[in-house]
């Protein structure tokens, strides 16, 4: 990419932000009766204390875990939607092992996370492995995967975890070796963050410097031509999801034992879903996806404080999030414009008074 | 074991898989009419979740059951509109269109649900009306295949007879020959002046308007109030079962019937002492199960076939 084009979707994704906040601000106008109080609570809440900040960071880091997971999966052109299933069942399996092994503290917590990655990849490597051994839709059956994932999830904690005496459906405690400690005091940011800005830059560089991840971007630009070429493309399709499943089965798992010191959940979290959105707004380059699970983040946290304080239910942050997904992955939304600058370029290019900097890039 | 078999070989169980079956059944013929014009519509789930919303609102608004079906069928065909319009005019992929609005779909509804009734949860606060139920005269009196078939809420026979309607538009008339040209290939079909573009458009609308009917049931026949993501997969579940149908009419009814069949089954284990989450698991179980049965038997034949043109092929050479 040019730095031209970068800067186009740099402008690109800005618009299609600002047409969704424009939306939003239209239904806030539309619904609530204190519109503006309403909207400042959206815009300024999590800025106006710390620990409202610390939440903006808390609801960061799960994102920053399925939004990777989804990135490396859709990277290799597979629509693999188990990162929301990845998340739940990873949770439980390190539930599980912060509940029954007895471990020395920071052994505990790694291997519980461990585990919950290793469940969190089968749970992505079976639609990955149907598909590659019997070519059914991995879409379909990874969808399949996470009510199967939420079910079996709950029966897990339901009979052999859940504390009777808690009075709600809740585990046993985790024993206190298996809790991930809190790192910023006044917050509940956990030392997961360390272990999400670990990651971001191994993702990073395994997508951009190794050959595992040239082949999946390989396989998700033109599977053809890699096949073609001598890749085998089966078991990049294979890695990619199994390699998303452990990020998400991490990313589960780090949540429940930096968040919580019970396992909790009776629905699905839905960071899984969110990962989509993060994945479409960093163009599932893992370097993008702090700054776009911030985005994110910063929207829920502000959508939840103003259902608090005003009379505009917190679910509407939903239109806002399909609309994003459907501008930003569209791709005749300001594709003129994109034509005029690669029509600009080309014909810099061909002149003979081209800038040094084109005419190296016409010498490649 | 002799207990279930006793539950299963019941008339009322029968009874019980054609009530589960309907919304399924709706879905998977809403999936089939899209990828018969080659486009995808994952986003049946957030439709239908959209329809059953609207029907209880409309319903409650008019005081009509029929005037709520209309809103219900009216909105799945917009929201089908909505994705054609991202997919084709947008280019945005398909897919993704679809996941957006589900996303949207279950945010949205119960965003309106709270602004409307003042609930996040379940709509009981409106007096939304419930489409009648009927009985079907002769049949209702036979011992047990009445107790069967007869006595279902309207939409259900709605359901059995939309597979006999879809397969007569797609096969029998002139516009299902184009939209089904336009799925087979859309080159050949825009090189004999069909156009490509307006006859996905009406391909989606349409399924979403089946879909329409799906949630429709559900709010209104199903159960008699809106709650929160109440379709619980039934738009994905009819991706497979479209799948696994071969992409026809009767293959569509013949699997939504083998999810209803499941469904029912874990509706009915709930009340044997089976872990309730295990019985929930069943139907996506089976779903997948039954993708990949559907999957290798493809593959299969679809080798055979190459080996027998491949021999063919060689003979001839020879």
């Amino acid at each position: 990419m040019t730095r031209q084009q970068r800067l186009f979707e740099v402008v690109r994704t800005g618009l299609a932000i600002l047409i969704a906040l424009v939306i939003a601000l239209v239904i806030i106008l539309v619904v609530s009766n204190d519109p503006g109080d309403a909207l400042s609570k959206f815009l300024l809440g999590p800025l106006d204390s710390f620990r409202h900040f610390g939440n903006v960071i808390e609801l960061m880091i799960p994102l920053t875990f399925t939004g990777i997971a989804i990135s490396v999966m859709f990277s290799a052109a597979q629509f693999n939607l188990g990162a929301e299933g990845g998340f739940f069942i990873g949770a439980i399996a390190a539930s599980f092992v912060a509940i029954n092994f007895s471990l020395p503290p920071v052994i505990h917590p790694i291997v519980a996370v461990l585990f919950g990655g290793l469940v969190g990849s089968l749970f992505c490597g079976i639609p990955a492995a149907l598909k590659v051994r019997w070519g059914a839709s991995e879409l379909v059956s990874s969808l399949m995967f996470n009510y199967i994932a939420f079910f079996f999830g709950l029966y897990l904690i339901n009979y052999f975890l859940r504390d009777v005496n808690a009075g709600a459906m809740v585990s046993y405690q985790f024993k206190s070796s298996a809790l991930i400690a809190t790192m910023i005091p006044k917050t509940r940011i956990s030392f997961s963050l360390v272990v999400a800005i670990a990651l971001v830059i191994a993702a990073g560089a395994f997508m951009a410097r190794t050959r595992w991840g040239y082949r999946i971007r390989l396989i998700g630009a033109n599977a053809q031509f890699a096949r073609y070429s001598g890749i085998n493309t089966n078991h990049v399709v294979l890695y990619s999801q199994i390699i998303g499943g452990f990020i998400a089965g991490v990313g589960g798992s780090l949540e429940v034992l930096g968040m919580y010191t019970r396992f909790t959940w009776q629905t699905l979290p839905g960071y899984g879903w969110d990962g989509v959105i993060v994945a479409i707004l960093a163009r599932n380059n893992p370097i993008f996806v702090p700054i776009a699970a911030f985005f994110l983040a910063y929207l829920r946290i502000g959508a939840d404080i103003m259902s608090r304080y005003s009379d505009v239910p917190n679910e509407f942050v939903a239109l806002i999030q399909g609309t994003i997904i459907i501008l930003i992955a569209a791709s005749s939304f300001l594709a003129k414009y994109r034509h005029r600058l690669v029509f600009k370029e080309a014909t810099q290019k061909a002149s003979p008074a081209a800038s040094p900097e084109a005419a190296q890039g016409a010498k490649q | 074991m002799i207990q279930m078999l006793s539950i299963i070989f019941n008339a009322e169980f029968g009874y019980s898989v054609l009530r589960v079956t309907t919304p399924i059944l709706f879905a998977t013929l809403a999936a089939l009419i899209s990828d018969k014009a080659g486009v995808m519509n994952i986003a049946l789930e957030g439709i239908m979740l959209i329809s059953a919303l609207s029907g209880v609102v409309f319903s409650a608004l008019t005081g009509s059951a029929g005037l709520g079906l209309l809103g219900a069928i009216v909105a799945g065909g917009l929201v089908g509109l909505f994705l054609a319009y991202c997919a084709l005019e947008l280019k945005t992929d398909i897919i993704l269109s679809g996941i957006a609005i589900n996303l949207m779909a279950s945010g949205g509804t119960v965003f309106a649900l709270f602004l409307i009734a003042g609930d996040k949860g379940i709509s009981s606060s409106l007096a939304s009306k419930v489409l009648p139920k009927i009985n079907i005269p002769g049949i209702a009196s036979i011992p047990v295949i009445g107790t069967m078939l007869s006595g279902h809420n309207v939409l259900t026979y709605v359901a059995l007879l939309s597979v006999i309607a879809v397969f007569i538009f797609l096969y029998r008339t002139p516009l299902g020959l184009r939209i089904r040209a336009v799925g087979e290939n859309p080159g050949a079909a825009a090189s004999v002046g069909i156009g490509v573009t307006r006859i996905q458009y009406l391909a989606l609308t349409l399924s979403g308007m089946m879909a329409g009917f799906g949630g429709a049931y559900m709010s209104m026949g199903y159960v008699s109030w809106f709650s929160k993501n109440m379709t619980a997969g039934r738009g994905f579940i009819a991706l497979a079962a479209e799948a696994m149908g071969g992409a026809t009419p009767i293959g569509s009814l013949l699997t939504s019937l083998l999810f209803g069949f499941f469904d029912a089954l874990s509706n009915t284990l709930q009340l044997m002492k089976v872990p309730s989450e295990f019985v929930n698991m069943i139907p996506y179980a089976a779903t997948v199960i039954g993708l990949v049965i559907y999957t290798v038997r493809r593959t299969r034949r679809d080798r055979l076939a190459r080996e027998a043109s491949g021999e063919r092929a060689s003979a001839t050479a020879k």
